[in-house]
């Protein structure tokens, strides 16, 4: 060997290699080791899993009669590969679409960006839902189209056109949707709107699983594993409600023409038995391919058949609220059932007037609330707002006094198990604080004693005072749901809640309401087959007076408490009463006299003027 | 008899196996890995036959190489310069020539008659390799095969004779060869990256500033290597660094405009000076230094005009996506991306042997052949990867061993190129599945799928192992 030996150079080729080995050994520790991105890629890649859908569990009213339930639709998939050559002509007339439609959706399937599943190989969605009807024409036919199959899935339906606000619908996921909840993929159903919504979890039950290994052709290479990952679905479980269906009927029947709502609730559970909101809509417009249009029609309507007035509307509750300031006065010592009040057509007190109609004065509180007089009210409201040996100032007694009205179920959501619930409102001293600066007392905010002023309340929360008065101190929090098959309540639908006010107080307010009913502003709700207690409202507010009624029946061992709600309605005994009258017939006696069915036929006929407004 | 290297090759084999297995196993049919319908069943007939093979040439005289060495380089050019005759074309490649129910590529043999040939020829009284015709002479003898190897349109395999340049280092060649060719590589691959990308603000091509730059610093540092310290160096690179620094901050803070502008006559004014001393010192080495920076600049922008006009569009397209210009997953970037997916999708330990669902589903093309390591990467993870990596590595340190301690040239040379092919083939192969080199279709060593890749590598080791054998002898 040579001085011009390059021995040397042994190392540098060495080198190069151990410097290429360790480059790949670098790479391969930033591609195994320091990502998950590949790992996601490669599931996403080859494992198809194809989803079982559960069954949706159905719902029934309290009476076991069937309220939805679900029924196979059937959509049309296409195999891009195996449907070429296929008379597009000739399917076209089958399915009942335009040939403009055919290479418009054809299009849509082929175009990656909107469909990034896109396989050739695999079933696509050519035409989703199509009803029994269309489905059974065209599968004749199936045979002349290869490449075409058809997919049964389950959508929701209705069995009667009612309570569409209670039971809600179900539609495809949103994109936030599947950002809340990843059980949801795109293409699945989500309850939207009422219960649907609410009782989703239980109502959707659990999706199975069956991972498929795909390969790269889309091509199905059978189950992985052999099924040892796969999963059953497990079905939804079915909702009994506390709804009567066919008071739910009446009740919709009565109120057409109308905007308001009616809420009955049973006293003794809490049970919601029905619940109205007007104008309402034909739940089985919310099903099926025109969903989408349909909805849109809706929510563009100017009366807002979508919203739930029952628990959305908030509304003053005008005389309704009346017993809840009996109530509070008498607990808190401020006057006694024998103390009277002078009411010479009305409160007067330092140049301030809240009028009222004629009625024997002076008042104690049975015949008050019988005749509805707004002076008794004002009157308690200024001496407890006015006491200064119990509150030392009038913040302190406007804190107690909104303390007692939360106590009975207002100023906070009662926790309906219904999506949307308004709060309504009952003022706090802050509240006027801010908007008086500080400077107001008693007769500043004397309105809200006759419930008008910043006062506010839904429907629901209206009947549930009906329910405490008739239980007499307490109430459930109202809900739709009766029972849940195979699964169990919430307990705050089980629970009691007191108001701060003792049951002997209450006796005075049945009774005064017993008086309206037998003698004062209720009389037209008198039955003779049981006893009523009742209460109008006769709300003022911008347009004409909304009409109000509340109450229950029968007075011992109610079984129906009741709020009625009619905008615009004018006095509380133009359509208040009268509509809550029938409901509780109808309810208690579980059908209508035939006079009272002709009454409730010139109900249902009676329309008032809205006008074109936006409400 | 290198024990050391036998067992490597037999372990590589082994792993290459299981690995076909994991590759060619169907989920929906299983699989019987030793049915000759399958491949690893097929596989199982290769690796035997190459053990026999091998073992009959470790049997055979060491003389017959030496002496042979032109015939068989002979033959196999005959055989290279007909195959495209007789093969049927597989996918625009005319390599396979049919024999019976078998199909052999030629040009998978035609690497160890070459390194015979090559070693033979450098091995010659009185060869001088810094002797221009000699030198010549051993590039023709590389060169031809590789120009019929082309004419079959089996460019991947063509690229591998450039591995002998590996071996003429060793040899002799001066490194400034080398590093002319690796400089043109990284030219190449830093100025198409990231032509596109600006530098901040300013119009200048990150990809041109920086091949600008390293044109510069390897002609500085070419100065310093070749014609050590002086004031003149010391001067040059004050001015270059200087000037460069000065436009980056004028650009930066006064004006943004493209500095290349000023970068290249810097460069050529570079150049120039450097021909003037030459011619004015008497220096020639200072002339060879400006052909260097000039001929860069010459060959980059010869390059890109190349790549932007003459080119295709499907070969640009395979360029840029190697380079990662271009992001279509489901066009020429597939293959790499989907590679990159099963390997990176393996982890640390892998899914297990015959659970990759890349490799199996057919996600990864090629998967037996040329993306053999994909399934390694799946079902071994790093562990197995890396385990494969050292394994090679260390084949081919033992190889430098081994080709260190030849007595004669000729064993030398023909160690140098069996190692070199084997780096060759490593570097682009697993580079490719990487990701980090273009999408060169050449076999694994050993792992491959294939009886013409195995049988070929097997000769090309085993004439090796056989003359490493003989050493002593012929010593004696």
């Amino acid at each position: 060997m040579g001085k011009y030996d390059f021995e040397n150079r042994k190392f540098v080729i060495g080198g190069a290699a151990v410097f290429i080995v360790i480059v790949f050994l670098i790479r391969l520790f930033t591609l195994q080791l320091m990502s998950d991105d590949y790992k996601k890629n490669a599931d996403s890649n080859a494992f198809l899993k194809r989803i079982k859908y559960p069954s949706r569990g159905i719902i029934t009213d309290r009476n076991g009669k069937l309220l939805v339930y679900n029924q196979p639709a059937y959509d049309i998939m296409v195999v891009m590969r195996e449907q070429i050559g296929v008379d597009t002509a000739d399917l076209c007339k089958s399915l009942g679409i335009t040939p403009e439609f055919y290479i418009k959706r054809m299009e849509e399937i082929k175009d990656r960006r909107r469909n990034p599943g896109y396989s050739s190989y695999t079933q696509q969605l050519f035409m989703s839902q199509l009803s029994a009807e269309e489905f059974s024409m065209f599968r004749e036919k199936l045979f002349r189209f290869p490449g075409f199959y058809i997919q049964k899935r389950a959508i929701r339906q209705y069995q009667h056109p009612y309570a569409a606000h209670v039971l809600g619908d179900v539609g495809e996921v949103s994109p936030s949707d599947i950002e809340k909840d990843d059980y949801y993929q795109s293409g699945d159903y989500i309850g939207k709107l009422g219960i649907e919504r609410y009782y989703e979890e239980q109502l959707r039950g659990e999706k199975g699983i069956e991972i498929l290994l795909r390969d790269a052709h889309g091509r199905i290479q059978g189950n992985y594993m052999n099924g040892k990952f796969d999963k059953d679905p497990i079905p939804g479980k079915d909702l009994t409600l506390g709804l009567d269906l066919k008071l739910q009927a009446l009740g919709e029947r009565l109120m057409q023409g109308k905007l308001g709502s009616i809420v009955a609730i049973e006293p003794s559970t809490g049970e919601i038995l029905c619940m109205i909101s007007s104008p309402t809509y034909d739940p089985h417009l919310m099903v099926g391919r025109l969903r989408g249009k349909n909805h849109q029609t809706l929510s563009k309507d100017l009366m807002k058949p979508l919203l739930n007035r029952a628990i959305m509307g908030v509304y003053p509750p005008g005389s309704t609220f009346k017993p809840t300031q009996a109530l509070t006065f008498l607990q808190e010592g401020i006057l006694t059932p024998q103390t009277a009040f002078p009411c010479p057509h009305g409160f007067h007190y330092r140049g301030l007037k809240v009028g009222c109609h004629g009625h024997a004065s002076p008042i104690n509180l049975v015949p008050a609330l019988g005749t509805s007089c707004n002076a008794y009210f004002c009157w308690g409201l200024f001496y407890m707002f006015g006491n200064r040996t119990k509150y030392q100032n009038v913040q302190e007694a406007m804190t107690r006094w909104k303390d007692y009205m939360v106590s009975m179920g207002f100023g906070y959501k009662l926790g309906v198990d219904l999506p949307g619930e308004k709060r309504g409102l009952i003022p706090n001293a802050q509240f006027y604080d801010k908007a008086y600066r500080g400077s107001w007392n008693g007769l500043t905010v004397i309105s809200i004693s006759i419930g008008q002023g910043e006062v506010n309340a839904t429907p629901l929360q209206i009947a549930n005072l009906a329910a405490t008065i008739a239980n007499r101190g307490y109430y459930y929090v109202p809900h739709v749901v009766k029972s849940i098959k195979g699964g169990t309540l919430d307990t705050l639908y089980s629970r009691k809640h007191y108001t701060m006010v003792d049951q002997k107080y209450y006796n005075y307010i049945v009774a005064g309401m017993r008086k309206a009913v037998e003698g004062g502003t209720c009389r037209a709700a008198n039955s003779p087959n049981y006893e009523v207690c009742g209460k109008t409202g006769t709300a003022q507010n911008r347009g004409h007076d909304h009409s109000a009624f509340m109450g229950f029946a029968p007075m011992n061992n109610p079984k129906i408490a009741i709020a009625v709600y009619v905008e615009n309605g004018g006095w509380g005994a133009d359509y208040g009463v009268p509509l809550g009258a029938l409901m509780m017939e109808q309810y208690i006696m579980g059908k209508l006299s035939p006079a009272s069915e002709k009454k409730a036929e010139e109900f249902q006929n009676r329309r008032i003027n809205y006008g074109n407004e936006s409400r | 008899m290198d024990w050391v290297t036998i067992l490597l090759y037999i372990a590589l084999m082994a792993f290459g196996w299981i690995s076909i297995c994991g590759a060619s196993y169907d989920f929906s049919q299983g699989g019987n890995f030793f049915s000759f319908d399958a491949r690893s069943g097929m596989q199982i007939i290769w690796i035997g036959t190459s053990i026999l093979l091998g073992t009959i040439i470790l049997m055979l005289n060491d003389r017959i190489y030496d002496t042979f060495s032109y015939v068989i380089y002979a033959i196999l050019l005959v055989l290279l310069f007909i195959t495209p005759f007789l093969a049927r074309d597989i996918k625009g490649s005319h390599s396979w020539i049919k024999i019976g129910p078998f199909s052999l590529q030629s040009a998978e043999f035609a690497k160890f008659a070459t390194a015979l040939a090559v070693a033979k020829f450098m091995s010659s009284y009185g060869y001088n390799i810094a002797r221009w015709r000699d030198f010549a002479m051993t590039l023709a003898l590389i060169f031809v095969p590789m120009l019929l190897i082309i004419a079959q349109r089996e460019t991947g395999s063509a690229l591998v004779y450039f591995a002998f340049f590996l071996m003429l280092y060793r040899e002799g060649m001066p490194g400034s060869i080398l590093f002319a060719g690796i400089s043109a590589v990284v030219y190449f691959v830093v100025g198409v990256r990231y032509a596109a990308d600006p530098l901040w603000f300013t119009p200048t091509s990150i990809g041109e500033f920086s091949v600008m730059l390293l044109i510069m610093a390897f002609t500085l540092g070419m100065i310093r290597v070749y014609c050590g310290k002086s004031k003149i160096l010391t001067h040059l690179i004050y001015w270059t660094a200087g000037i460069n620094l000065t436009a980056l901050a004028f650009a930066f803070y006064v004006i943004p405009f493209d500095i290349v502008w000023v970068q290249l006559p810097l460069c050529i004014g570079l150049g120039l000076y450097l021909i003037y001393i030459s011619v004015t010192a008497r220096v020639k080495k200072y002339f060879y230094i400006a052909m260097f920076s000039l001929g860069s600049l010459a060959f980059f922008y010869s390059v890109d005009f190349v790549l932007n006009n003459v080119l295709e569009a499907h070969q640009q397209i395979r360029i840029k996506v190697l380079l990662g210009l271009e992001d279509d997953p489901t066009g020429a970037g597939y293959n790499v991306n989907q590679a990159k997916i099963a390997i990176g999708s393996g982890g640390l330990k892998g899914k297990g042997f015959l659970n990759g669902t890349q490799t199996k589903l057919k996600y990864v093309p090629e998967q037996d052949t040329d993306f053999i390591f994909c399934t390694v990467g799946e079902e071994e993870g790093f562990v197995g990867s890396a385990t494969v990596l050292l394994l090679f590595l260390t084949l081919i340190l033992r190889l430098i061993h081994l080709a260190e301690r030849q007595p004669y040239r000729f064993g030398r040379v023909y160690g140098y190129c069996v190692l070199s092919v084997f780096l060759f083939h490593l570097f682009i192969n697993v580079g490719m599945v990487l990701g980090l080199t273009p999408v060169i279709g050449i076999p694994l060593p050993f792992f491959s799928y294939g009886g013409s890749s195995l049988w070929g590598f097997t000769i090309l080791l085993f004439i090796f192992l056989r003359i490493d054998a003989a050493r002593n002898l012929a010593q004696r």
